[in-house]
């Protein structure tokens, strides 16, 4: 470990310290770990199929049903009982866990859809007849990864805004703050809503409009950051050694400045991912029929008579926001200088 | 013999850090009898303030624990008292001073509210009497009219205003026991002298014991009946203060004496080239008031500041705090802005863009006051002082650097096996010794030392000078050396140059200066500097 400086090190055995999020952190990086390989545990089609003594792989490669001996140019349908006894005649299927994809609707329900949990489908299908468990699956990986995506982008305006206003001080400083004070007045939620009913919103487009409002949260403490330190001696040094502006701000202010952006980011995510949780139930987010969390909520609400639906989406929800808090308080404790010394 | 008023036995203090247990105090004994002023001697790291914030158990307990010992104040054993006693006796019976007088008052309240916060807790005084006490104690503690001062806010009072402000709040109660805290040492030394007179007077006057913690023998001198060395928790010596001044017993007390800084600058030659010469310099700040930010007045930090320095030999700049001799410095350095000329080199350097400048800074280097702020903590030593080389592209390959580096930390007496560690394992000494290897590792023609002593304990000071004064010799440079203290700059310079709010009160070749000072303010700051001297 001696490649870490003693700050990090210290730091790193206060992050431990903290038990619960410690533990929260591993929770959550064995789920989002899950999440990411949801291909390889939920999909509508096989991992591996051997037909006729060769391998495929059709969960990389999309092989036309004729390849099976099928009659369509199209995408085999490994669900289709006919294709299924195609490949299983001269050879074998090995299935994922879960046999559904996040847009597989089932079919064969016993009951009308929404149907409750089964051996099938373990949390039970939603209004189309889709699996609730893979949906929700999917539905937590698009939330973590745009949640994370965002976190960094707004990070990186937020970090290069502040370290401007604070570095820079005066006029800019002052224009600055205003500016952000008027942006931060706006009411996000319905302008995200006004300007999403005039594109068609996909993951993309919905991470830059949120981008425009979300990259003022680090700005204060960035800012403040920078103009307290801007003024200690070291900085003053590197100025009199002849340090080029960006070079002292990146190598003496940044990482003052890096304690505060690091211990904001969890809570960062965590406002990104309830915002789009409620885009999407208001039915302004991702487009139809993406599996996302706020959509799953939205389907809990129309289907009251079907309460696996709402629970085991607000479940997940208050699971992954939970262990978001709680890692994010290690994080706070593992910078506080004043915790160490006690 | 009268019976000791407070009397501390073989108290120990412990502090837990993560797993390690630190002993501060180190079983230390001593009596403080009534009417008598003791003073606990010893450099940082001596646990004299630690034994005194004991007295009034205002540690941070349970961090701190006392494994052993006793502290008797009127027959009851301070330590492990419960909070309700003790709070009867803390500002009552024994008051406490403490050294910062920036902080140690509250910024939102005015003067009386605080003093007439002590007066309700221990006297129930509320009202009119209140307020009539809070006058009394305010024109004893030195204030000339007590009624105008009881609205003031802290800010409104200078450092030794509300230093004054503070032992009108300890006395306010009239304690058995003052215990001051280095009271003096963040002010200047002519309200130092004043304060400490004040406080002698008062003793006096009140009949109260005090006890004072410092590291300045100077003042030991002139206010202790008794004195009790101390250094890393051991009591080393102890007694009256005549006796131990003049007969000193143990070797560290013998050193903590003689560590005084004495000699002279090296000698250089009158010829040299000139280094830096400053004509008509100033640095004005605008006074902005209002919606518009309308200048309504302006400061002149520095003020119409002409001097030049030449090759090999140190300008000391004196002055009291707030008399514009750092800001001198960074309008020197071009870290400030200012109007008039400067010449470094030979060349006009106050026009000159910032891009412009930076080749040149290699040439002027400066070594701040705070060993602890100056140095970034998250660099390594080697990267601390490689990063100048590697922007003035000196030193060529890694290897050459490497080997420059080296040679700086063995130039400023550090060994070379420093290279990897962090700033935070060295002691203050250390790192200015780092910050001196960085500003020398590019071989500056001038070096701004900015009290560079003064965060410092004596003995370590003694050590930078004789480190300043070799380099010097060495390697020729000039140095422009900005001290409050007066025997520090004595030691370093060739001429002296006084500051006051700005402007030059007086500039001269360092004997005539101090052997015959010609201006009243000169004479003045001389006076209350030797006066506490122990030489």
């Amino acid at each position: 470990m001696s490649f870490l400086s003693p700050i990090t090190q210290r730091r790193l055995a206060q992050f431990k310290a903290n038990k619960r999020g410690l533990y929260s952190f591993w929770i959550f990086l064995v789920l989002f770990t899950c999440a990411l390989f949801a291909n390889f545990i939920a999909n509508d089609k096989p991992l591996l199929v051997d037909y006729k003594h060769s391998f495929y792989f059709p969960i990389f490669v999309e092989y036309p049903e004729t390849t099976f001996g099928g009659e369509f140019e199209t995408e085999a349908n490994y669900r289709d009982p006919f294709v299924q006894d195609l490949i299983t005649q001269s050879g074998w299927m090995l299935w994922p866990l879960i046999p559904y994809s996040y847009n597989t609707v089932n079919n064969d329900l016993p009951v009308p859809a929404p149907a409750p949990p089964s051996r099938e489908n373990w949390l039970g299908t939603d209004d189309q007849g889709r699996d609730v468990l893979t949906r929700l699956m999917y539905g937590f990986r698009i939330s973590v990864l745009f949640g994370l995506t965002l976190t960094i982008f707004s990070s990186l305006i937020g970090v290069a805004a502040g370290a401007i206003q604070g570095y820079f001080g005066g006029a800019i400083d002052l224009l600055f703050q205003r500016f952000i004070e008027i942006w931060s007045g706006m009411p996000i939620l319905y302008l995200l809503i006004i300007l999403a009913s005039f594109v068609i919103p996909n993951f993309w487009w919905l991470l830059g409009l949120m981008l425009l409002f979300s990259w003022v949260t680090l700005v204060p403490v960035v800012r403040a950051e920078f103009l307290r330190a801007r003024n200690l001696d070291y900085v003053k040094a590197a100025r009199a050694l002849g340090l080029s502006t960006p070079r002292i701000i990146v190598r003496h202010l940044l990482p003052n400045a890096m304690v505060a952006t690091v211990t904001f980011i969890p809570f960062i995510m965590n406002t990104s991912i309830s915002t789009l949780t409620s885009l999407d139930f208001l039915g302004f987010g991702l487009p139809l029929g993406s599996p996302s969390l706020g959509e799953m909520l939205s389907q809990g609400k129309n289907n009251i008579q079907a309460p696996w639906l709402g629970i085991s989406a607000f479940l997940v929800l208050a699971i992954m926001l939970t262990l978001l808090i709680f890692i994010g308080e290690a994080v706070r404790d593992a910078f506080d200088s004043r915790k160490a010394t006690q | 013999m009268t019976k000791p008023l407070l009397s501390v036995e073989n108290l120990s203090v412990s502090f837990q850090q993560g797993d390690q247990i630190i002993e501060a105090v180190k079983s230390v004994s001593f009596t403080l009898n009534p009417r008598e002023t003791v003073a606990l001697v010893g450099e940082s790291g001596s646990g004299k303030s630690v034994t005194a914030l004991s007295i009034l158990q205002l540690l941070p307990y349970p961090k701190a624990s006392h494994p052993q010992g006793h502290i008797y104040f009127e027959g009851q054993d301070l330590v492990g008292l419960g909070e309700a006693p003790l709070r009867t006796i803390r500002g009552n019976k024994i008051a406490m001073i403490f050294q910062e007088p920036m902080t140690s008052l509250n910024p939102l309240q005015s003067v009386e509210t605080q003093i007439g916060e002590v007066l309700q807790i221990h006297k129930g005084l509320t009202g009119a009497p209140a307020t009539q006490r809070c006058i009394e104690v305010l024109e004893m503690a030195g204030f000339r009219d007590g009624r105008a001062r009881l609205k003031a806010f802290p800010h409104q009072l200078s450092g030794g205003q509300r230093q004054r402000v503070m032992i009108a709040m300890a006395l306010a109660c009239e304690p058995d026991i003052l215990i001051a805290d280095e009271p003096t040492t963040a002010l200047d030394v002519t309200i130092q002298a004043k304060l400490l007179e004040l406080l002698k007077d008062l003793q006096q006057k009140l009949g109260m014991a005090m006890l004072l913690i410092t590291h300045d023998l100077g003042i030991v001198r002139k206010m202790a009946d008794r004195l009790v060395v101390m250094k890393e928790g051991n009591v080393v010596e102890e007694g009256e203060t005549e006796n131990i001044l003049k007969h000193p017993q143990s070797p560290y007390t013998q050193r903590l004496i003689h560590s005084f800084p004495a000699g002279e600058a090296p000698s250089a030659s009158p010829t040299a080239p000139l280094v830096l010469k400053t004509e008509h310099l100033k640095v004005i700040f605008d006074v902005r008031e209002g919606l518009l930010r309308r200048k309504v007045s302006e400061i002149r930090a520095v003020d119409d500041i002409n001097f030049a320095l030449k090759k090999g030999h140190t300008l000391g700049v004196v002055g009291e705090s707030g008399s514009g001799k750092t800001t001198l410095a960074m309008a020197i350095l071009r870290l400030e802005k200012s109007q008039g000329k400067i010449w470094s080199c030979g060349q006009e350097i106050q026009d000159l863009s910032p891009k412009a400048m930076r080749p040149l800074r290699r040439d002027m280097q400066v070594v701040f006051q705070d060993p602890y702020g100056s140095l970034s903590p998250r660099m390594t030593v080697s990267q601390i002082i490689s990063e100048g080389l590697v922007i003035h592209g000196l030193g060529g390959t890694k290897e050459e650097r490497n080997s420059r580096v080296t040679q700086a930390l063995l130039e400023v007496g550090l060994a070379s096996d420093v290279h990897n560690r962090y700033p935070h394992e060295f002691s203050g000494g250390q790192r200015q010794r780092i910050a001196i290897a960085r500003a020398i590792a590019l071989k500056p023609k001038l070096l701004v030392l900015d009290e560079p002593t003064s965060a410092l304990d004596r003995s370590i000071q003694i050590d930078i000078i004789n480190l300043l004064r070799h380099l010097q010799s060495a390697h020729h440079m000039a140095y422009l050396f900005i001290s409050h203290d007066l025997a520090v700059v004595r030691a370093m310079s060739h001429e002296v140059l006084v500051m006051q709010k700005g402007k030059i009160v007086e500039h001269g070749p360092t004997e005539a200066i101090f052997t015959d000072p010609q201006e009243k303010y000169t004479k003045e700051l001389i006076k209350a500097a030797f006066d506490l001297m122990i030489v």
